[in-house]
């Protein structure tokens, strides 16, 4: 047996002990994809989560018009954020549906008085079904939903405005 | 320096304010009243990745997301379907990453077949081994 085979252990350990090494600074990637890209909506029919906007069903996003789902709560700070990004999505003619995780009609409706309301309705999703049947796993998430309320994309984390021109270009490939 | 202060304390805050304020979902907290049923749910929800607290199971963590999971897995089970059904239901919906129960894949074949190779090889260089020295 030539001499450097006798090293071979030895370098083979390091390696992986580089690599564990390596592995440990990298930050973690904290978000988990949806697998429903490419699915459609599951079947869900939300009751209003505030006065004065209808509730969410399956067959508002068979219409033919793409538009686009936002999970969110009033109790998520980061939807605070989004919340201008939403209101200039709207502007701009984007139909926007809410979906409000684990939410009260009074908290939602102080969020929407406060920060503005971008959402044609809102529906509350109080066992977090909806969320679990669309494989979302947090609040903020932003679907886009094609005419036959099928998922075409999923925005993980808080909508800033470098991602409203993304969004609205999937909402035209969308429609086309 | 104040600005640094007080932007540290507005991201150390978050934690803490982005709760909500919800009950619990009924079956979060409360176990099935059949112990069968409710231990066929415990052995799931212990093999079922938390999404927001992603080093813990469902049945480890106190996040309300981690209780409408456990809802779910309860309230199916309850209702006649199979862990493994509804194992398959999440994977469909958050891929793999959501079970902690190891699967053959084609993705993930090599991690059962490499450790098999090794002990194979090893096997066969003993045998060379001992076997050429009793020959001689």
């Amino acid at each position: 047996m030539k001499r450097w085979t006798l090293w071979l252990p030895l370098g083979l350990f390091a390696f992986f002990l580089g690599l564990a090494a390596y592995q440990l600074t990298q930050p973690k990637d904290e978000f988990v994809p949806s697998t429903m890209i490419g699915k459609p909506l599951p079947r869900f029919d939300l009751r209003a989560a505030a006065d004065g906007l209808p509730g969410v069903k399956t067959a508002d996003f068979t219409d033919g018009k793409p538009r686009l789902l936002n999970i969110w709560a009033s109790w998520c700070l980061p939807c605070i954020a989004e919340a201008p990004h939403l209101a200039s999505l709207r502007e701009q003619g984007v139909e926007i549906v809410g979906i409000a995780i684990r939410d009260r009609p009074e908290d939602v409706a102080r969020f929407l008085a406060t920060h503005g309301n971008p959402y044609m309705r809102i529906g509350a999703d109080d066992l977090s079904e909806v969320q679990l049947a669309i494989g979302s796993s947090g609040v903020p998430e932003t679907f886009v939903i094609d005419g036959e309320g099928r998922i075409l994309h999923q925005h993980i984390g808080d909508v800033r405005a470098a991602d409203v021109p993304e969004l609205i270009g999937k909402l035209q490939e969308a429609g086309q | 320096m104040k600005a640094l202060i007080a932007l540290f304390l507005a991201v150390a805050a978050v934690p803490l304010a982005a709760q909500d304020s919800m009950p619990p979902a009924p079956y979060a907290y409360r176990q099935l009243d059949d112990p069968a049923q409710e231990a066929a749910a415990q052995a799931l929800m212990e093999t079922l990745r938390c999404l927001k607290c992603q080093s813990q199971s469902i049945a480890d963590s106190d996040a309300p997301m981690a209780g409408d999971m456990r809802h779910q897995v309860r309230t199916r089970i309850a209702a006649g379907e199979e862990p493994e059904a509804i194992r398959a239901w999440l994977v469909e919906r958050y891929g793999d990453y959501v079970s902690y129960a190891p699967q053959i894949s084609p993705v993930t074949w090599p991690l059962f077949a490499v450790p098999l190779l090794i002990l194979i090889v090893a096997a066969l260089i003993l045998r060379r081994r001992i076997g050429g020295k009793g020959g001689e």
